[in-house]
């Protein structure tokens, strides 16, 4: 494995008029490692992760991926570098079956010698991808139309987008959001079977449970501050975290 | 000639930021973009004219009660109207759009235009100002202008309700969750912005005559102050609005009046060309919908 | 579609249930070959638009001939109008493509002496090539710039050539050459019109359409996909403008003249009306609205500037109450039948 991080933040920030969402974090990413955002509401974690992919412009600060400058980026071209990410509120076409909805990302360059060129069969890659994510085969989940399939399966369509560009880099905003203990406990192989694959992943999570089984290290963030970077069992041990959660209303 | 030309520069700038005035907040405060700014323009004028024509009121209250009517309009479009295409932006441009269209050529049709179809002047005097008449009415165009951007960027910059506006202006969910009725605000913003559009007939009408035709001039000539000083910055507006004022009475005072269009044209074509969303437009991209 | 009713007894509940007629489904797939019927009913929607456009300009007297001319000129930029729409841009400036085409092929036929048969291909390119890289700056910015400048740049352009008298100014250039045979033009303009309405068609049904459809609904996720969405807005603004381009120089060489009104407001506001009253979203419901509208507005012609009010109600009332237009409406009956069904609880 690598020994240069995959991914090193400096001293982000961002200020949204009077507000810093985020104000000076740095962390550094192995690859191979997966790494959880945790920390209370409105705490900046979707903002770091808009600015590390792009979406929106920092203040101040730079991000490194691979070793290539990335803060100016176009967040296009940093997918074609190998970032991908899912929403934290999913928005399929939800009139479009759910293989249909996997064409856009396969469209993209990034996948063309995958599809097989310019006219390669994406339909076919897409139930392949969806049955990776738990799109039953025999049921034709995947032909079903977005509108009538439950929040479990519509994560999963977006996580199997998110996949779809072959990432190094995959970051998932609060995929465990919405699902029940059930439809948890399907997801987390999956991502199990991305780590072994050699992904490096970001989660965001609120459900702390079920992120803590699986992350190797967790970073706690706070009104835009990072307040403890380390492994799960320390991190909830600090006091500092204890206050943030728990002290704070 | 030179002293002249910017005495009539000034009251054309102050003229273009009346105009744009309400169309730049409507969609400053709720994204609404109003395309029947012109239409609710020349309606005012009109309903003025009517009131002072057949029901012989003074012409005083015959604009008050057309700038509330109009105003009054403004929010019943929205309740009516727009309420139910809101957030869809094709249907929202759309329906604006044919409101607009559809009031100017009835009044078109109608027959509406004419000579006649004139407002009185406040009052009927000029003054020597730097070697040029100037009439008093435009002063009071200036003046009445000057109050009421400056009042109303005062307002959005410094008053709780203004901030207000502005929160939700660069932020909707946030501000729904606050529990901001987002949609009595918008009604309230198209209806500001309709009154605001009354308000500036009722002063300039009087230096002309009503036409629908003006009604598509002051809908053109909003829009270009709005793209030039950037959609939802009043800062903007004021910029804009004296840029192409200046630019405008320059161009026809020393080459000719041929040209003026070619100008705004101009200055639009190169904002576009090297800030495209305007001298003080925030460039915001993807900022805003996430 | 499901419409929750109580009947009178105010006991048992209906609802409104759609579905496949029978012979949609027997003709899916390749079950359409076992008999003449599925066959054509697949076939009768292309089949009749198409035959019936070709047949037209036989059967038409000569006035009718010119209004046809209009319907496919307007149904042109109509379909232009919705390919911009369907990629989330709403224009209100179809005159801009319009009159850009039809003052390049006035310009090369007047003034270089280029015949029609270069002078449309060239006005067609080069229009949309200017109209695209006029607009280019606006495709990076809120949607909602993309109205406004398109609504003001033909405005100000008629204006700029009034007042600086180029290109002939208030009268125009006059004196172009026509193309060599009225059948010429007839058919010239029906094989555009069906090959932008089915080209274009396949083209948006196509993956390449759905990225277009995809920037509209949610580009974050287009750009999240690598994509980018610029470069496939302005290849759409590109096919579009140019398709309006072609029917601006086409016109120019019907009536042998150009002028300042090609950049009117008409050219902007009925392309719209017609897509709305068709049905947006397909380019066949663009085409039949400009079908309806053309020939509607040329009987009304009597009540003069009224035709105006009646576009904008129209556009009004049909984008709040009627979204999905007449073709769509017709579509849904034609591929499904509905009916009430009880509900068990």
């Amino acid at each position: 494995m690598n020994a240069t991080p995959l991914l090193i933040v400096t001293d982000l920030s961002k200020h949204f008029g009077g507000v810093k969402a985020v104000n000076r974090v740095s962390f550094e990413l192995k690859e191979g490692e997966l790494l959880g955002f945790i920390g209370p509401n409105g705490s900046g974690k979707t903002t770091i992760v808009n600015l590390i992919t792009g979406f929106v412009k920092p203040s101040a600060g730079n991000v490194v991926y691979r070793g290539q400058e990335v803060t100016a980026l176009a967040p296009h071209k940093r997918v074609l570098l190998g970032m991908s990410r899912t929403f934290q509120m999913v928005k399929p076409f939800y009139q479009l079956p759910a293989f249909k909805n996997m064409i856009i990302p396969l469209y993209s360059s990034r996948v063309k010698n995958m599809v097989g060129g310019k006219y390669g069969d994406r339909d076919a890659m897409a139930l392949d991808l969806l049955e990776e994510v738990g799109f039953e085969r025999d049921a034709r989940v995947a032909y079903k139309v977005a509108s009538v399939l439950p929040q479990g399966y519509l994560k999963r369509l977006e996580l199997a987008k998110a996949i779809a560009l072959q990432p190094d880099l995959l970051i998932l905003d609060e995929l465990f959001s919405g699902l029940s203990l059930a439809e948890v406990a399907s997801i987390v192989p999956i991502i199990e079977k991305l780590r072994l694959e050699g992904k490096t992943i970001i989660m965001i999570e609120h459900r702390l449970r079920e992120l803590f089984r699986i992350a190797d290290r967790v970073i706690v963030l706070n009104y835009g501050k990072k307040i403890a970077d380390g492994n799960p069992v320390d991190v909830m041990e600090s006091d500092a975290v204890k206050k943030a959660y728990l002290g704070s209303e | 000639m030179f002293f002249g030309t910017i005495v009539y520069a000034l009251i054309n700038s102050v003229i273009l930021a009346l105009m744009a005035i309400g169309f730049n907040l409507t969609f400053g405060i709720s994204g609404v973009a109003n395309f029947a700014h012109g239409a609710f323009y020349i309606l005012s004028a009109y309903a003025t004219w009517m009131l002072l024509n057949f029901a012989g009121l003074p012409f005083f209250v015959s604009a008050i009660i057309s700038i509330l009517l109009t105003t009054l309009f403004g929010a019943l479009i929205y309740r009516f109207v727009l309420l139910r295409v809101r957030g869809q932006a094709l249907s929202e441009v759309i329906a604006t759009f044919g409101i607009g269209l559809a009031i100017l050529e009835l009044f078109r049709y109608l027959g509406f235009v004419g000579f006649e179809y004139t407002l009185p002047v406040f009052i009927d005097k000029s003054f020597m100002i730097a070697g040029t008449y100037v009439d008093m009415q435009r002063i009071l165009v200036v003046i009445v202008g000057a109050v009421l951007v400056l009042a109303l960027w005062l307002f959005t910059h410094y008053t709780a309700i203004g901030l207000a506006f502005r929160g939700i202006a660069q932020d909707e969910r946030t501000a729904l969750s606050l529990g901001i009725n987002s949609d009595r605000i918008a009604t309230l913003s198209v209806s500001l912005g309709a009154g605001l559009a009354a308000v500036a007939a009722t002063i300039i009408i009087p230096l002309g005559s009503i036409a629908p035709s003006e009604g598509y001039d002051v809908l053109i000539k909003s829009l270009a102050v709005c793209i030039i000083g950037g959609l939802g910055s009043t800062g903007g507006v004021i910029a804009a609005s004296f840029l192409i004022g200046f630019a405008e009475r320059f161009t026809d005072s020393y080459i000719s009046s041929h040209w003026t269009m070619i100008v705004s044209l101009a200055a639009i074509l190169i904002v576009l060309a090297f800030k495209p969303s305007g001298f003080f437009g925030k460039q915001k991209e993807l900022e805003e919908r996430i | 579609m499901e419409n929750a009713k109580l009947n009178s007894k105010g006991l048992k509940k209906r609802r409104k249930e759609r579905i496949d007629r029978g012979i949609k489904v027997r003709s899916n797939d390749i079950f359409a070959v076992c008999s003449w019927r599925e066959m054509l009913y697949l076939s009768c929607p292309r089949l009749i638009p198409t035959v019936g456009i070709l047949l037209l300009p036989l059967v038409l007297g000569v006035y009718w001939q010119k209004v046809y001319l209009s319907v496919a000129v307007f149904a042109l930029l109509a379909i232009s109008w919705d390919i911009l729409a369907q990629t989330g841009m709403i224009s209100l400036g179809q005159a801009l493509f319009f009159g850009m085409g039809a003052y390049l092929s006035g310009i090369a036929n007047h003034y270089w002496g280029i015949s029609p048969f270069f002078t449309l291909p060239f006005a067609t390119l080069f229009g949309g090539l200017i109209c695209t890289l006029v607009l280019l700056p606006v495709l990076r910015l809120r949607g909602i710039y993309f109205s406004m400048v398109t609504l003001i740049i033909p405005l100000m352009l008629v204006r700029v050539i009034e007042a600086t008298r180029i290109f002939g100014g208030t009268e125009g250039i006059s004196g172009m050459a026509a193309l060599p045979s009225k059948w010429l033009e007839l058919y010239l303009i029906s094989a555009a019109l069906l090959g932008a309405l089915f080209g274009f068609r396949r083209l948006m049904d196509s993956d390449y359409g759905l990225v277009l459809k995809g920037i509209r609904d949610n580009d974050r996720s287009v750009i999240n996909a690598g994509i980018n969405i610029y470069q496939f807005k302005a290849q759409a603004l590109f096919f579009a403008s140019s398709v309006g381009a072609f029917a601006g120089a086409f016109m120019t060489h019907v009536y042998m003249f150009v002028g300042m009104p090609v950049f009117a407001l008409d050219y902007s506001i009925l392309p719209i009306a017609a897509a709305v009253v068709g049905g947006p979203g397909t380019l066949a419901g663009a085409t039949l609205g400009a079908f309806i509208l053309v020939p509607l507005s040329e009987i009304l012609r009597g009540i003069g500037g009224l035709r105006i009010v009646f576009y904008g109600l129209f556009l009004v009332i049909f984008i709040v109450a009627l979204p999905e237009g007449i073709f769509h409406y017709i579509q849904r009956k034609y591929h499904h039948f509905e009916r009430w069904v009880e509900m068990d609880r």
